[in-house]
């Protein structure tokens, strides 16, 4: 077994990405990775309190398949990504991190940002809680 | 063998897609007490190979596995 972390720059903000990143957080908290999750841009835009609940953009490229996979994943009871997350950080060890810099772009403070988010980071904490596991740009 | 076995707990998760059987395993064997059984059903196609990995990695036990018509019937086994 060994050392066992995953962490995720999560740098989109369309839902096609955010999905892959709730899925991914849940099932390695539940097999006792440590987690780590950095948001930063268009990332970090849907973790505001603002965006949370709403319906995600979907990526140009995937627009077509939109409304149907929408309708599929209701229709499977699937959870939403936010959701993915949240029970993650249920059954496992997951922190949430928001980009400090990011945060000054977009004139975010930590209040708009979602309950979930434990911090708010720069890149030298990010890498230094991400050292010794695998890291996805996202 | 296995109709010997105490089953401490039973999850339905039938209909239900990864990531969500190996979440709901991981939430439940934390609900059990260290050496009691879990009993799982599910139908993702996924589960088999996703409940054998979720084991190896977290160190509990597969006591047993079987497949009947299209519903995998897990037995796992909370070793810490």
């Amino acid at each position: 077994m060994g050392s066992k972390k995953l962490s995720i720059i999560v740098f989109s903000g369309t839902i096609d990405k955010l999905m892959p990143v709730g899925i991914l957080t849940s099932g390695a908290a539940a097999a006792g990775y440590e987690v780590n999750l950095f948001f930063t841009f268009w990332g970090l835009q849907a973790l505001t309190k603002k965006s949370i609940g709403q319906p995600q953009p979907i990526d140009k490229n995937y627009e077509q398949f939109g409304p149907v996979m929408m309708q599929r994943m209701q229709e499977m009871k699937y959870p939403t990504w936010d959701q993915l997350i949240m029970q993650a950080k249920e059954v496992g060890e997951v922190k949430v991190y928001a980009c400090s810099t990011t945060m000054e772009f977009f004139g975010l403070k930590r209040e708009d940002l979602a309950d979930f988010v434990d911090d708010v980071v720069g890149v030298a904490t990010f890498l230094d809680r991400a050292e010794g596991g695998t890291t996805l740009f996202i | 063998m296995s109709q010997e076995v105490k089953i401490a707990k039973t999850l339905d998760l039938k209909g239900m897609f990864c990531p969500g059987p190996v979440l709901e395993t991981a939430k439940a064997i934390k609900t059990i007490n260290v050496g009691e059984v879990l009993e799982v059903y599910a139908t993702d196609p996924a589960a088999k190979s996703d409940l054998e990995a979720w084991a190896r990695r977290t160190g509990h036990q597969i006591i047993d596995m079987k497949q009947e018509n299209g519903v995998l019937r897990v037995l796992i086994k909370r070793t810490k």
